[in-house]
């Protein structure tokens, strides 16, 4: 089967997985909930203040919350070692690592759209140049996570201490996707009169371009005995 | 030469699981391995299996270096171990399309496969509700489908009711039949060396022997 | 020639380092604006240039370990690994101690001193990532591809703060230096340079040592090669 057609295969295999564990999707969804409104109360009554880090909580919150949900994922693999399952099949690495980065990223992502009307509502924020922008900014954020997230995690699920090994080694990575998320997602939401959201998105893509193409050519590295 | 070991050791932290091990094959045949516990079997199935990378020496498969050409030589391999390798969260029938559509194989075969193992009436059943014999059932299934030119079989008997054992029996000849080699492991040395053609005997990571079973 | 270089460079770095502080702390002359307290600049400034080298010593050794899986490269990626959270510590904790007199903060969202940062914690994870993983080439390649996915990661921090900073217009440091200070400057930093030798050659020796310590093969009698035909 042709590359592509291998990796629709294991995209269909990984969605068809994770619908069918999906009470742990649940679990992670209240996680990031609980994540929003315990920033609320450490933010204290002002409305304003409250408002003007709303971009900050809500990517935090979504930060957290994929942590544990890469660590599923990757888990999924090692159960019945399946990863070594699909290694004797001869699967091409770097389809293996697009189909589950790719899933890892759609999850993050509807998170994230999940996510989004209740900082909203909670923080009182506005979004001043509109919906469809932010949504585009949570697509480009959470493939900033997924790619490095999905390379990490498959390492991190081998070895001991694996929960404290996985957010170690992510979160230095995932700075500047934080940093450009969360500064397009408050110019979006509290105006942008300086024209800046264009550059923050294209550092952005930038950003998810380079560590794409790195992570699927070292992720056949990361598999192999 | 359809396998063949040059020095091949392996080391699992300070523990060498695997003295130094030449050894060639050149023929279809069953081989027998058979060895005490902690003998190596394992770890050497996994290595001609290029699922472990040996710490010494190199393996070479078909005539090739298996390392540098896995994408060539794995799709010509087949390998049976105590973790099932299979997805718990999907049907029997789906983890066997899976590996159909991954490794080009015809998709249709698979319910039939799946009748002859005895699991026509648990197509769609998850495998994490199956049984350990049922599990290993479907991994006789996938072994079908891939028609392996080398089959590794690590304790292959284990699990199964008679019924099972007979059938992982016929597979095994079948795939002798077809031309492939078959290396497998078993404590059933009786049982082995009905089937074998040649026994290797493993102890304490080192090779001992490799001799003809009479027939 | 290893010997003169195993106790040689450790002597030379401290000769070097005393000479260097000797120049900092009392020839060179007081700074107009701060005082006595800028003479941390002489310690400051070359642990920061190391903190930036000592990274780069492990992206190439990672890439030549992903390459040729040549051990050697995994001892001297290791040894540049712990030798860049030394300097890094160094760096951030004088820069620290700089900053509070000087303009009233412990830490502030300096370019220089976010990628510092970043680097720092990134290269703590990657010796925790080394000390959990016990098989030699696992080790080896997992740490290889996380020196890598580093090494592209903090030049962009460092781009992105910067740029974030300039649409904020923050201050930024000046950088002019009188000449009678930049002697002074110079020597500490080749001394520091010889410091970053010394204990990335010492590191790598004892890397070295405990791979060829692992990777030796218990004696067994030459085995037979096995064949089915006679």
């Amino acid at each position: 089967m042709s590359f592509a057609g291998n990796v629709a295969t294991l995209v269909a295999k990984d969605l068809r997985l994770e619908w069918r564990s999906r009470t742990r999707i649940n679990a992670t969804l209240f996680f990031a909930l609980l994540t929003l409104l315990l920033f609320s109360f450490a933010a204290g009554p002002s409305h304003s203040v409250q408002s003007a880090n709303a971009p900050g909580y809500l990517w935090l919150a979504l930060m957290l919350s994929s942590v544990m949900l890469l660590g599923e994922s990757l888990r999924l693999e090692l159960e019945n070692d399946s990863l070594e399952a699909l290694r004797m099949l001869a699967v091409d690495a770097r389809a293996l690592f697009i189909a589950k980065a790719l899933t890892n990223a759609f999850f993050c992502f509807l998170l994230g759209v999940v996510l989004l009307p209740v900082a909203i509502g909670l923080y009182g924020a506005e979004v001043k140049l509109g919906l469809p922008r932010l949504v585009g900014v949570i697509a480009l954020g959470t493939l900033a996570i997924a790619a490095p997230g999905t390379l990490y995690a498959t390492i991190a699920v081998q070895v001991r201490a694996r929960d404290v090994l996985l957010p170690l080694l992510l979160f230095p990575v995932l700075v500047p996707g934080l940093l450009a998320s969360v500064r397009a997602s408050s110019l979006i939401m509290q105006g942008d009169p300086m024209d800046q959201v264009g550059s923050w998105l294209a550092l952005l893509g930038i950003f998810d371009a380079l560590y794409w193409i790195l992570c699927t050519l070292m992720y056949g590295r990361v598999i192999e005995d | 030469m359809l396998v063949r070991l040059v020095d091949v050791s392996k080391r699992y932290g300070a523990r060498w699981a695997l003295a130094p091990v030449s050894m060639e094959l050149d023929r279809p045949a069953v081989v027998l391995l058979t060895g005490e516990n902690g003998a190596g079997k394992t770890t050497l199935l996994k290595i001609v299996a290029t699922i472990q990378r040996p710490t010494r020496g190199h393996v070479e498969l078909f005539g090739q270096r298996a390392l540098d050409n896995l994408q060539a030589v794995r799709p010509r391999l087949g390998l049976i171990t105590h973790q099932a390798h299979l997805y718990f969260d999907l049907t029997a029938r789906e983890n066997l399309v899976l590996v159909a559509q991954l490794t080009g194989k015809p998709v249709g075969e698979v319910d039939g496969l799946l009748e002859r193992v005895g699991l026509g009436a648990s197509l769609q059943q998850m495998v994490r509700t199956m049984s350990a014999g049922m599990k290993r059932r479907v991994s006789m299934a996938k072994l079908l489908l891939q028609r392996p030119e080398i089959a590794l079989l690590d304790e292959p008997f284990t699990q199964l009711d008679p019924g099972g054992v007979v059938l992982m029996e016929e597979v095994v000849r079948e795939l002798r039949a077809a031309g492939s080699l078959v290396i497998l492991s078993t404590h059933d040395i009786e049982r082995g060396r009905l089937l074998a053609d040649a026994q290797l005997t493993l102890s304490s990571g080192s090779a001992r022997s490799l001799t003809l079973v009479a027939a | 020639m290893k010997r003169v270089l195993n106790i040689g460079l450790p002597v030379l770095a401290l000769v070097l380092v005393a000479f260097g502080a000797y120049h900092g702390l009392v020839i060179a002359p007081t700074e107009r604006m701060m005082g006595e307290v800028y003479r941390i600049m002489y310690v400051h400034v070359p642990t920061a240039m190391m903190a930036l080298l000592a990274p780069t010593v492990v992206c190439i050794a990672s890439l030549v370990y992903l390459l040729k899986s040549s051990r050697q490269a995994d001892a001297l990626a290791e040894a540049g690994a712990e030798v860049s959270v030394l300097f890094a510590t160094l760096c951030l904790v004088t820069g620290s101690i700089f900053g509070r007199p000087t303009w009233g903060v412990w830490w502030t969202w300096d370019p220089r001193l976010t990628s510092v940062a970043i680097l720092w914690i990134a290269f703590i994870g990657y010796l925790a990532l080394r000390r959990f993983v016990d098989d030699a080439e696992k080790r080896a390649t997992w740490s290889a591809v996380t020196a890598i996915i580093i090494s592209v990661d903090v030049p962009i921090v460092y781009f992105s703060v910067k740029w974030w900073n300039s649409l904020h217009q923050m201050q930024s440091n000046p950088n002019t230096v009188d000449p009678r200070m930049a002697a002074p400057l110079r020597l500490n930093i080749a001394a520091y340079f010889v410091v970053f030798l010394a204990l990335l050659w010492t590191r790598y020796r004892i890397g070295r040592a405990r791979d060829e310590r692992e990777n030796a093969v218990p004696q067994t009698e030459a085995q037979p090669v096995l064949r089915m035909s006679p």
